[in-house]
């Protein structure tokens, strides 16, 4: 279980002190299948980076199977279970598809294992197995590759980031039979980030965050039917924001 | 072979054994062991010291081999390779050099390199450098190498340079004929306190040849990189020169580009970057478990491949 208490983060700029998220506490239970969604510029990414390690908190604690991973390093966490597919995936000079799965596994994987992986995501294996993951390979290839690297990983808690963006009609189709099959008879917490209805279908639980906030946690049928009220009322409420002096 | 040759032998040319065709091993400034075949001469010149390769005309899908090992310390060995590759010929040329300097003084190999290649010939030639030893004496290797190209030859030249060698001093320089096509990827890695250097001069003289330089480095420590890569289009030519270089800790790296077009239809391209390794593949490589040194490694032995 997956427990964040009172988590804040901020970020020092010319314009002062800019707080990204502010005070979230939420709990993602075990085996269960999260969606998060919210407005671009939430924070939905940020608090992905602080569950993984990437950014640390201004405040508050992480609880990671009853323990505080708060002070733990990326390396540390990622050993502990926790794997994070990047909303954008960076790219590696003289890395081949198959040696980046390799070491995501953290072991070399048989050649058919690897294409189990790759068409999990839609891609045609014996295209892409010896392809360099470097700036050559399309946004989207790019993406169902890093997608691909988390499937191939044991986890407690898998992160996937937006990973329907930049993703074609069919292999998106493709992408969800793989998550569905994740959330079936899995045994580790997943959580999306995303804004893709057919993804929060999937869910069994709901979290939308909003200006750094969580602004609503329930089942899809609970939340779904708030989030068009809350998106058209957005405008409005960063305005009162403003006029409340913050950035 | 003794144990120590065997070892340097296969780190410079993938070695485990006398290798097949023709060969010339040269040890601690001199000839050990030699062999031509019967389309490939290997002579020794009598004038100074060094050898003559002449690979005859139409020769296919044969090699040379021609390392030179180091394991005395004090060793100033200056050698010259004139390689004659006669047309239609296709070979390849694995060089390099190997010292272990356990000794205090310093070893040096200066080769001299000249090619004549012939048209039509498709020459590959791979050459390493690598440094060992836990002396004081320093590890020195200034390689000289002229390429002359003929007509629609193809010479495609790898050079490396990973290890141990403290300092290089690298002078390339190649003129080509109509038609005539060179690729040189050169990979350099240098750390502690060591400086390289590399020059490399490439004259388009012929219509539709075309040069292109692909050079990867990575500078550790307290090491020093500079790179003067030039490149001439005297007629209607293409050549792409691509610098890219990770700079770590206190190390310092300079990529001079001299790109000169003496014909309308020359097109000439420089491109270099010099830049710290990208946070987000260190991070990427972290969350699959691994510590950041490990995720510095595969990144650079990646760029490096
Ligand atoms: N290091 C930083 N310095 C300054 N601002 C930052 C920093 N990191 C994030 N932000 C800002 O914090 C906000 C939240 O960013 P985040 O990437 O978490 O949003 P998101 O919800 O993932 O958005 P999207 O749906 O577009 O992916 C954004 O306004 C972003 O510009
Ligand atoms: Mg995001």
């Amino acid at each position: 279980m997956l427990e964040l208490q009172n988590i804040s983060f901020g970020v020092d700029t010319d314009a002062g002190k800019l707080e990204i998220i502010d005070d979230v506490s939420l709990t993602v239970a075990d085996g269960s299948f999260t969606v998060i969604t919210g407005p671009n510029g939430g924070g939905k990414s940020t608090l992905a980076k602080l569950i993984m390690g990437i950014e640390k908190p201004t405040s508050g604690k992480i609880i990671y199977n009853g323990e505080d991973i708060t002070p733990l390093s990326v390396t540390e966490r990622a050993k502990k279970g926790i794997g994070y597919a990047f909303q954008q995936p960076p790219r590696f000079k003289g890395l081949t598809v198959r040696r980046l799965l390799s070491l995501a596994a953290g072991a070399t994987l048989p050649e058919d294992e690897c294409c189990s992986y790759l068409t999990g995501v839609g891609l045609c294996s014996k295209d892409y197995l010896n392809r360099e993951m470097d700036a050559s390979l399309s946004g989207g290839e790019a993406k169902r590759i890093e997608i691909a690297t988390l499937m191939a990983r044991n986890l407690g808690l898998a992160i996937f980031d937006e990973p329907e963006a930049g993703i074609d009609l069919w292999s998106f189709s493709m992408l969800v039979k793989s998550f569905r099959a994740m959330s079936s008879g899995r045994h580790n917490s997943v959580l999306v980030i995303s804004h893709q209805e057919r993804i929060m279908d999937l869910a069994d639980n709901m979290i939308v965050i909003a200006d750094g906030r969580l602004k609503n946690q329930g089942t899809k049928e609970e939340v779904l039917p708030t989030l068009m009220g809350e998106f058209n009322q957005e405008c409005d409420f960063r305005g009162k924001e403003n006029a409340d002096g913050k950035a | 072979m003794e144990k120590l040759d065997s070892l340097l032998l296969q780190e410079i040319a993938g070695m485990h054994d006398i290798p097949m065709g023709a060969y010339n091993i040269r040890k601690n400034g001199e000839g050990l062991s030699r062999r031509s075949t019967a389309n490939i001469e290997i002579r020794p010149k009598t004038d100074k010291p060094g050898i003559d390769i002449i690979v005859a005309p139409g020769t296919v899908n044969e090699s040379v081999h021609i390392p030179v090992i180091i394991t005395q310390t004090g060793i100033d060995d200056l050698v010259y390779n004139d390689f004659y590759i006669g047309d239609g010929a296709d070979v390849l040329i694995v060089a390099g050099c190997g010292i272990h300097n356990s000794g205090d003084s310093k070893s040096q190999h200066d080769g001299i390199h000249t090619f004549h290649i012939g048209k039509n010939a498709h020459v590959k030639y791979v050459e390493k450098h690598y440094g060992e030893g836990d002396g004081l004496g320093e590890r020195i290797l200034n390689p000289v190498t002229a390429v002359e190209q003929g007509e629609n030859s193809v010479c495609e030249m790898e050079m490396v340079q990973i290890k141990g060698v403290d300092s290089t001093k690298r002078d390339t320089k190649a003129s080509l004929a109509a038609g005539a096509k060179l690729i040189v990827t050169e990979r350099l890695l240098t750390h502690g306190k060591q400086e390289a250097l590399s020059n490399i001069e490439v004259r388009l003289n012929g219509a539709d040849s075309s040069a292109q330089i692909i050079s990867r480095t990575v500078a550790k420590d307290s090491s020093k990189q500079v790179f003067y890569y030039n490149a001439v289009g005297n007629d209607k030519c293409r050549a792409h020169v691509q610098c890219d270089s990770i700079i770590m800790d206190n190390a310092t790296v300079s990529s001079i580009p001299g790109i000169t077009a003496n014909s309308a239809y020359a097109q000439i391209i420089h491109e270099a970057a010099i830049g710290r390794i990208n946070n987000d593949q260190l991070v990427k490589l972290m969350t699959f478990g691994l510590t950041e040194e490990e995720a510095e490694e595969i990144i650079i032995s990646g760029f490096l491949k």
